[in-house]
């Protein structure tokens, strides 16, 4: 395989620049990293993050909302607006030679955005439709639920914010939260695909070497005691949901963290689609995933089954987390492997991906892993390895939390 | 970029496309039947059917197919449609031989009692968890109500009551119809040897036995008219789907539907979305057309607040019926036309991409085309092009299904 082409700039503000260079590909994909997701929310707002990401787009620069969106448009840009806990995260991908335009029209929506008044309250209405919404969907809602019980504040929110926040929010309030957020100091723009570094680097010079630097820091996560919980709705499923702690993305455990994953429901010859589904039949669902945040790791565990097999597909769900600790095949952990080194590969064919898990790169880490130690530590991944991160962070004080008819039994 | 087809002696197609830089190789078994295919005391053996071949084979027990796909790091997977059901892998080049000849072995499984009545469980809440779920409810219900009596309104997953009383013999008698080698179309996209893969398919395939085999009930429909609300307890959010007729897949005047449908409710700077999205109307609108064998159906949505659903859908007719009559203007054909494009380089870039474009195409066609063709093709469509697509397929000539708390709209 070729020599990976991997550029950085910082720039005097602060902010990053990070770049790869694909020669076999005709597009290009940028992502914009601003460090204003929705764990800054204000307290008695929660949801602004989210408006304000849906209202930057909306009016820059020389260009009114319909004006800009047509620009975008006629450059062929598939684009997203979306919030994590940290960022606010723009991304657009498009044909290559359309980059440079891209470039200076996104210049525009984070430093030169109208936040017009009387598009506040359409941008209101559309959160509040997508509140509602959630109650049409159970599976997002039950993680979501599980969430803001495991995490602490302001960990707990999510992208959507409250009924009440969003109702709350004024023109002044999202032009306030703009000022202090939208800052140079912590911005990630990373840009993956068929691209020319020098020209990169000067556009990105010229289009935000003088912005200001110097948003706030990171709140501080408070002392919290994870809550099990069931929510009551009438349903044909009970969705049920779990969560403890584990090593995040920054720890020198992190693959064996994925490792254990993996082993769970890394495949579907991993071991909670084999018990839970292929043996038992219990469920069309069930899976594990690693989440991670700057400080922690978590693993979430989940399914959706009829009421009257709930409680046995908790209990089994149960059951193969806890048993992990017991013993891991050489064969289970060859799998895990197998598959971390396939999307390691196919990431390198996809712009937004690599895009993507470089800007993540250098969030989590203040740096960008190449492909030869990204292999290295999963090939560095054993049974022995997994043991030992599973005594660091043993399966037990499950967070647990279900939606359906009728409450079920947490297995001690 | 280098494309090769080859047909063995029992039928069985192979096709592919070599992309020398790629990193990865995709294959997939295109089997030309699903939900339209069945008989209403079959109804979601298309489906169930798909998850049986995962069970095991002669060869293989359930477990070991997954182990086999899950030690080579493969990304497999299946799904069903109204009338293809396919298998497919992506797998690093070195893995391609091992990839085939797992899935050329689950093509021909055992299909055991014992896996059949377990499976029937996990279809069963398959079924449950969709009821849970209020947007798909509402496409299953707008189908059936649209195509009233063409197989296309079929659902893939079938009944509670449809597969609870499902029998494996009835399945494999489905099976032996269906699975038959003319009625399967190979694909391979990315970093592999042609001759190397032909070579691979014809030991692995080369016996499957030949049938001939069709599709009953091939004809266009303007669907069934009028206006319908399903009304559903427990749901918050009010869905409705304007559906009209469209081409049908094989028709060259799908490229002016794709451009149309873009214009009228594309996610950004569509119609929709300015009506509808941007003033904070709805959760969610769009635009699409849902391309079969034979026959087609161009799709309008949203979801939104129930107390908004009426005004809404009389925002929607009076978007249709302008376009109707006057179509769309240059500017949103351009802006159009300038999205397709870049999707299709970029959803090209992934050998995953080009699996289901080409295959498509050979499927419905029996044509190829490469990226800068099919690019071609939508830069040709014009203002003319649209006129005459409309005049064809009227886009206001529409059933209105909705699904949700509303038990009358408007």
């Amino acid at each position: 395989m070729a020599e990976q082409q991997i550029f950085r700039h910082t720039l005097s503000n602060g902010m990053t620049l990070l770049a790869e260079r694909m020669d076999h590909v005709r597009s290009a994909t940028m992502y914009l990293l601003v460090p204003a997701g929705f764990t800054h929310d204000p307290a008695d707002r929660p949801g602004t993050a989210t408006v304000l990401s849906e209202m930057l787009i909306r009016g820059a620069g020389d260009r009114d909302s319909k004006e800009l969106s047509l620009a975008l448009d006629n450059l062929g840009t598939d684009r997203n607006e979306s919030v994590g806990p940290f960022n606010i995260v723009l991304s657009a991908g498009t044909l290559a030679r359309n980059l440079p335009a891209i470039l200076d029209l996104y210049a525009d929506v984070v430093r030169r955005p109208h936040l017009p008044d009387d598009e506040l309250e359409p941008v209101q209405n559309l959160a509040l439709e997508d509140i509602l919404g959630l109650e049409d969907s159970p599976q997002e809602k039950v993680i979501l639920e599980l969430k803001s019980r495991y995490y602490p504040p302001p960990l707990n929110r999510n992208r959507y914010g409250t009924v009440e926040g969003i109702q709350a929010l004024t023109p002044a309030a999202i032009r306030q939260y703009y000022g202090d957020r939208f800052r140079a100091s912590g911005a990630i723009l990373s840009v993956a695909g068929a691209v020319d570094w020098p020209a990169l680097k000067v556009q990105a010079e010229r289009l935000f070497g003088d912005w200001p630097g110097g948003a706030t820091p990171e709140p501080a996560p408070v002392a919290h005691v994870p809550k099990s919980a069931h929510i009551q709705k009438d349903t044909q499923q009970t969705q049920i949901a779990l969560a403890f702690p584990s090593a995040p993305f920054s720890d020198p455990d992190y693959y064996a963290a994925r490792g254990a994953v993996g082993v769970l429901s890394g495949g579907m010859s991993a071991r909670l689609f084999t018990e839970v589904r292929e043996k038992r039949g219990l469920c069309y669902s069930v899976y594990a995933s690693h989440d991670t945040v700057k400080d922690r790791g978590t693993v979430i565990g989940y399914s959706g089954t009829r009421t009257d097999r709930a409680q046995q597909t908790l209990d089994v769900m149960v059951g193969e987390f806890k048993r992990l600790k017991d013993g891991i095949t050489t064969d289970e952990v060859d799998r895990v492997r197998a598959a971390l080194k396939t999307s390691l590969v196919m990431q390198q064919e996809s712009t937004s991906a690599r895009a993507g898990s470089m800007a993540s790169d250098w969030f989590y880490l203040n740096r960008v892993r190449t492909v030869e130690e990204v292999q290295a530590a999963i090939d560095g991944l054993t049974p022995a390895k997994i043991l030992a991160h599973l005594e660091r962070f043993p399966v037990r004080d499950l967070t647990v939390v279900t939606l359906g008819p009728d409450a079920l039994t947490v297995p001690v | 970029m280098p494309f090769h087809t080859h047909r063995l002696l029992n039928g069985l197609q192979i096709i592919g496309e070599t992309i020398p830089s790629a990193r990865s190789a995709a294959v997939g078994f295109f089997v030309k039947t699903g939900s339209r295919d069945e008989s209403a005391d079959v109804a979601g053996v298309s489906h169930f059917l798909e998850h049986m071949l995962f069970k095991g084979t002669p060869r293989r027990s359930a477990l070991d197919v997954n182990l086999d796909f899950d030690r080579i790091g493969a990304n497999y997977n299946a799904y069903t449609s109204e009338e293809n059901t396919v298998y497919y892998a992506a797998v690093l080049p070195e893995f391609l031989p091992a990839v085939v000849d797992i899935l050329a072995d689950i093509l021909r499984p055992s299909l055991r009692t014992e896996d059949f009545d377990t499976e029937k469980q996990v279809i069963l809440e398959e079924i449950k968890m969709y009821e849970d779920a209020p947007g798909s409810m509402a496409w299953d219900h707008a189908k059936r109500i649209y195509f009233a009596d063409h197989p296309l309104g079929n659902t893939i997953l079938g009944s509670m009551e449809s597969v609870s009383a499902l029998t494996r013999d009835q399945m494999k008698a489905y099976y032996d119809r269906r699975y038959v080698a003319p009625n399967i179309v190979v694909t391979a996209a990315g970093n592999f040897d042609w001759p190397a893969f032909v070579k691979l398919i014809d030991g692995a395939c080369g016996h499957w036995p030949t049938g001939t085999v069709g599709r009953d009930h091939l004809r266009e429909t303007v669907g069934a008219g009028g206006v319908h609300a399903i009304a559903k307890e427990n749901t918050t959010q009010q869905n409705v789907l304007v559906l009209s007729s469209g081409p049908p897949a094989e028709s060259p005047l799908r490229y002016a539907a794709s451009v149309l449908t873009m214009a009228v409710g594309d996610d950004t700077g569509s119609r929709l979305y300015w009506e509808l999205v941007d003033p904070g109307l709805v959760e969610s609108a769009g635009c699409g057309t849902d391309t079969s064998q034979g026959c087609g159906m161009t799709a309008t949505s949203f979801s939104c607040d129930p107390e908004q659903g009426a005004e809404n859908l009389a925002i929607v007719q009076r978007i249709l019926a302008d376009v109707q009559r006057d179509g769309i203007t240059a500017e949103e054909l351009t802006q159009a036309k300038n999205k397709v494009a870049s999707r299709i380089v970029r959803g090209a870039e992934r050998p995953m991409g080009r699996l289901r474009s080409i295959a498509a195409s050979w499927i419905y066609c029996d044509e190829y085309s490469d990226v800068d063709q099919e690019m071609a093709r939508f830069d040709a469509v014009d203002l003319a092009a649209i006129r005459s697509y409309l005049d064809k397929y009227p886009i206001d000539a529409a059933t209105v299904v909705g699904y949700g708390p509303l038990a009358k709209l408007g």
